[in-house]
């Protein structure tokens, strides 16, 4: 099987011709191109390391340039190749509103598409909602107004404004000299903001990046999976003394599905809840004189969920990543129990999260004075408080992470969706490439390991699953291209389907290994003792031919 | 309820070494420049040394037969021990022949202990062995490792890795120079073992390994492993053998090996905070207790053994952060933007279609079978018997038969 290697060029979409690649994006992918032949170089520069085996190699090149990590002994063998270059498109599309530009500067626009709306706009608010019919509401596409510097529309210091959706406004900026030049840096940081930067690309190529290289953000989220399951856990060790009812249902299907409904595109999603009884932390926290509460401290929070795990019964049910959120209602004795952080401060939120592994959160419960209080005392769980911490942790844990914006930016909150529409696409461009490069990896490694062991035999389910794969993944690359987000994701998905099916596939197994040495300690012994006897007949057999031949023939 | 352990867990009170080496190993880490300029994002910084979010162990006790008793306790040893670090049962892929507890030869039934005198019972209670018997063999140990499982494979059964796992891999029984025999039937070479990993590599199921191995001649089985973030421990080098430790005299075989023995009673001094790091591992069991030499092999790790923790692979100490935003919901809104509830489920009534009308089936006459003639196996059975008795008795006979 060979795959041929292509180079894909994206549309370039210029606006301005002395400067092109001003609308682009472009972002080299971390597979070389070109060549067949290629190198694996990981770990820090200069050590040589090899990643992969010594007798394959890829060479690996990093976002913004080439890095290299030194050649070493290893033998190139010829591994086929399939992807070059990601090239990554952003339809933008920005509005001028009247009155924005000076009168000189607006003939300078290359593109005279213009389009008289009117539409009043007061507020901010009101704005996004009402421009939203105006644009094309696609997946990946952006819009940003510009509007005039002197315009009410924002209020004071605020400078560009970002909606729910997929559109932005920003004030002209004024100044003397070229401004448009000015407006494009300023809608390049605006669109950044809202789609992707290189730190997020590489972030999802984090499987090739050295390990030091990357953040602590980088670890946190869930790599791309086609499901994931939600548990909400809510542990009473305490039952004596509470009673604890939480409206789980109503909450899930009111805050977290419109959610989950939101991210569907994204992955498949299963939610279940339980309640666990006398289901003990693994730290007893510490009692604080000063505020007279109990204290768990930063260095012990570690220590709490592994004794809690065993009884979550979290792993019995589905082979997707687990997601469990547990809320800890502590005991009677035990409360009010706040969380402090590093420094001693006590925590707003009374919760922690672990990456890769979910959250949990400490409520705490108003106890009536001794005299009066009967116990058990019933408690209501307030869903709205509670969902909105796990919520919070839910955006962190799939990476849906604040991104580090100017001062005078101003976001729009999300609202109940907990989910703006570019963050989404922030999420689906990220995961579209990190889909594009384990596909690359995974079928890479399926070519190299089929061709290493040459009497695996190849199942055809195995073969259509391999070049669904490759076309797939190809189309992905060309709608990335093109700039459909949408459709770009889904083929990525099919794509990692289809390869991680080939690749998992039970029958690729490779259990033989006959080293030369075994293979004589083995046969020898069973057939040079029979081969003996035969070798001799056969010898005799040809020597009484050969004895017949030269007698002469008798005749009567 | 507590496991029951043989003598008490001294907390903290071994940690090896000067006080200051973690105070200056991280005050090192902090001047690397990890951009860390926050306290809470320096905090973060020292929880994320080591890269791994969740631990995995697979364990595997390669010996059936009740004279192998002491290769099920150096693997039940290492379970417990794992287990009371943290790593829970999901996360363990126990693969024993499990013929111990309930062996005719047992005179202790449903235990297996490790230390002579009966002290400790590592079988206990809440045992969960995952391969047990005839499936501990080669192919469902590559399986396991690779990832190349039958899609009816219940998920106990497998090791559901990611690229932020630390995995500990045990193997132990008998062994020789390269190869590594199950169940005294099949072997697994190194080179296929390495080759295993490999394939783990390459679709990063693992962060970092550790590997150890308590077999005769174990130092062979890392020889040929080349995939990075590997670290690797055995008993003993190429041409030595490894021991047992000794035996009971009431039950009647050796009990543990010596390898294994000396540490577990280093990691029951393991608590889930300790800050002992690998190169105490390594001097575990010298040459005057073991007989035999135990080897590591640490060039494939990119981290210095020194800053690698046991608790990295042992236990299951979690990174946690704290949560520090929430996201504003408006209770208000919920009435709007849920979707109808579908109650059209609870109106209809259910109904069932008539699967099996019994009133034929009781008064039913049996069916006549279909006869059809003898073919193949039996058919030539009888002609092999008729030639031979014609054959024996001449056909003559017949007449007599007939």
């Amino acid at each position: 099987m060979s795959y041929i290697c292509r180079r894909f060029s994206a549309q370039t979409f210029d606006a301005d011709p002395g400067d092109s690649g001003w609308w682009q994006q472009q972002f080299i992918g971390l597979l070389s191109q070109g060549s067949e032949t290629i190198e694996v170089l990981g770990g820090p520069q200069g050590s040589g390391w090899f990643w992969g085996s010594p007798k394959c190699c890829a060479e690996v090149r990093g976002a913004d340039g080439s890095w290299d990590g030194g050649r070493g002994p290893g033998l190139r063998c010829q591994v086929t190749l399939l992807f070059a270059q990601f090239q990554l498109t952003v339809p933008v599309s920005v509005v001028f509103a009247k009155g924005a530009l000076p009168g000189a500067q607006q003939r300078r626009l290359p593109f005279a598409d213009t389009q008289e709306e009117e539409s009043l706009l007061n507020r901010k608010n009101q704005a996004d909602a009402a421009l939203l019919p105006l644009q094309e509401d696609s997946l990946g596409a952006l819009t940003v107004y510009v509007i005039p510097e002197t315009s009410p529309l924002l209020p004071q210091g605020v400078g560009v404004y970002v909606g729910k959706h997929r559109s932005a406004v920003m004030r002209c900026p004024q100044g003397p000299g070229d401004v448009l030049a000015a407006v494009s840096a300023r809608v390049q940081q605006i669109v950044q903001a809202m789609s992707f930067t290189t730190d997020s690309i590489t972030a999802a190529l984090s499987d090739r990046v050295p390990m030091d290289q990357l953040g602590t953000d980088t670890r946190r989220p869930f790599k791309s999976s086609l499901g994931y399951e939600i548990t909400f856990s809510l542990l009473n060790p305490d039952p004596k003394s509470h009673d604890v009812h939480w409206d789980i249902e109503a909450a899930v299907s009111g805050y977290v599905q419109p959610f989950l409904d939101k991210l569907g595109s994204v992955a498949n999603f299963s939610v279940d809840s339980q309640i666990l009884y006398y289901a003990v932390l693994g730290v007893s926290p510490r009692f604080d004189k000063a505020s007279s509460s109990f204290i768990l401290s930063a260095l012990s929070l570690p220590h709490v969920i592994n004794p809690v795990e065993a009884r979550l019964g979290s792993s019995a049910t589905s082979l997707y990543p687990v997601l469990n959120f547990l809320l800890y209602v502590p005991e009677r004795i035990h409360s009010p129990l706040y969380i402090q952080d590093k420094d001693g401060a006590a925590v707003g939120t009374n919760a922690f999260h672990s990456p890769r592994w979910g959250g949990i959160m400490v409520y705490n419960v108003d106890h009536p004075a001794p005299d009066k209080a009967l116990l058990p005392l019933r408690v209501d769980v307030d869903m709205v408080r509670v969902m909105e911490v796990f919520l919070a942790q839910l955006r962190l844990l799939f990476g849906i992470s604040q991104v580090p914006l100017p001062e005078e930016f101003l976001l729009e909150s999300p609202g109940n969706k907990g989910l703006t529409d570019w963050e989404l696409d922030r999420l689906l461009w990220t995961r579209t490439v990190e889909n594009i490069a384990t596909v690359s990896t995974t079928l890479t490694s399926l070519a190299q390991l089929l061709d290493k062991i040459g009497n695996i035999v190849i199942k055809d389910d195995v073969a259509s699953e391999v070049y669904h794969a490759v076309a797939s993944a190809q189309t992905a690359m060309l709608e990335l291209a093109s700039g459909h987000l949408g459709s770009a994701f889904q083929a990525s998905k099919e794509a990692v389907i289809s390869s991680e099916r080939a690749f998992f596939d039970p029958s690729l197994l490779h259990l033989l290994y006959f080293p030369d040495d075994q293979k004589f300690a083995i046969y020898i012994p069973l057939f040079l003792p029979m081969a003996v006897p035969i070798l001799l007949s056969l010898v005799k057999i040809l020597r009484e031919a050969k004895q017949s031949k030269k007698e002469p023939t008798k005749t009567d | 309820p507590p496991l029951p352990v043989a003598k008490p867990v001294p907390m903290a009170a071994a940690l090896p070494g000067p006080r200051w080496l973690p105070a200056a190993a991280a005050l090192l880490w902090a001047c690397c420049g990890s951009a860390a300029t926050d306290g809470i994002q320096d905090q973060a910084e020292q929880f994320f040394r080591s890269g791994h979010t969740n631990n995995w162990a697979v364990l595997v006790c390669t010996s059936r037969f009740w004279f192998n008793y002491r290769h099920v306790a150096n693997t039940l040893s290492v379970y417990r021990s794992v287990k009371r670090l943290g790593i829970p049962d999901s996360h363990i892929v126990l693969m024993l022949a499990d013929d111990m507890a309930c062996n005719p030869r047992n005179p202790k039934p449903a235990t297996v202990f490790s230390h002579k005198n009966m002290e400790l019972n590592v079988y206990g209670d809440d045992v969960e062995v995952d391969y047990r018997s005839y499936e501990v063999t080669v192919e469902n140990f590559l399986r396991v490792l690779t990832g190349r499982i039958p899609p009816s494979t219940p998920r106990s059964k497998r090791l559901l890795s990611d690229d932020r796992s630390n995995i500990l891999i045990y193997m132990t029984g008998h062994g020789g120079n390269g190869f590594l025999k199950f169940q005294d039937s099949e072997e697994i070479t190194n080179v296929e073992l390495a080759d295993a990993f490999e394939q783990m590599w390459q679709k990063r199921r693992y962060n970092e390994l550790l590997f150890i191995i308590d077999t005769c001649q174990g130092a062979s089985m890392y020889e040929r492993f080349y995939s990075p973030n590997i670290m690797a421990l055995a008993s003993s080098q190429v041409g030595e053998d490894s021991l047992s430790h000794q035996p009971d005299l009431g039950i009647g075989v050796h009990l543990m090996d010596r390898y294994t023995f000396y540490v577990l009673e280093f990691l029951e001094e393991i608590h889930p905070a300790s800050q002992t790091n690998m190169n105490d591992l390594f001097q575990v069991c010298p040459r005057s207790l073991c007989v035999s030499t135990p080897g590591h092999r640490t060039d494939l790790f990119q981290r210095d053994p020194q800053n690698v923790l046991i608790t990295d692979f042992f236990g299951s100490v979690r990174k946690v952060e704290i949560t520090t935003e929430t996201v504003a919901l408006d209770p208000n809104l919920v009435g709007l933007e849920t979707r109808v509830p579908n109650d059209e489920m609870a109106t209809e009534p259910l109904k069932y279609a008539e699967q099996l009308p019994v009133a034929q089936i009781i008064h039913q006459k049996p069916k006549q079978k279909d006869w059809h003639p003898p073919g193949g196996f039996i058919l030539g059975l009888w002609a092999l018997i008729i030639m031979v008795f014609f054959k024996t008795y001449g056909i003559k006979h017949m007449k007599y038969i007939f």
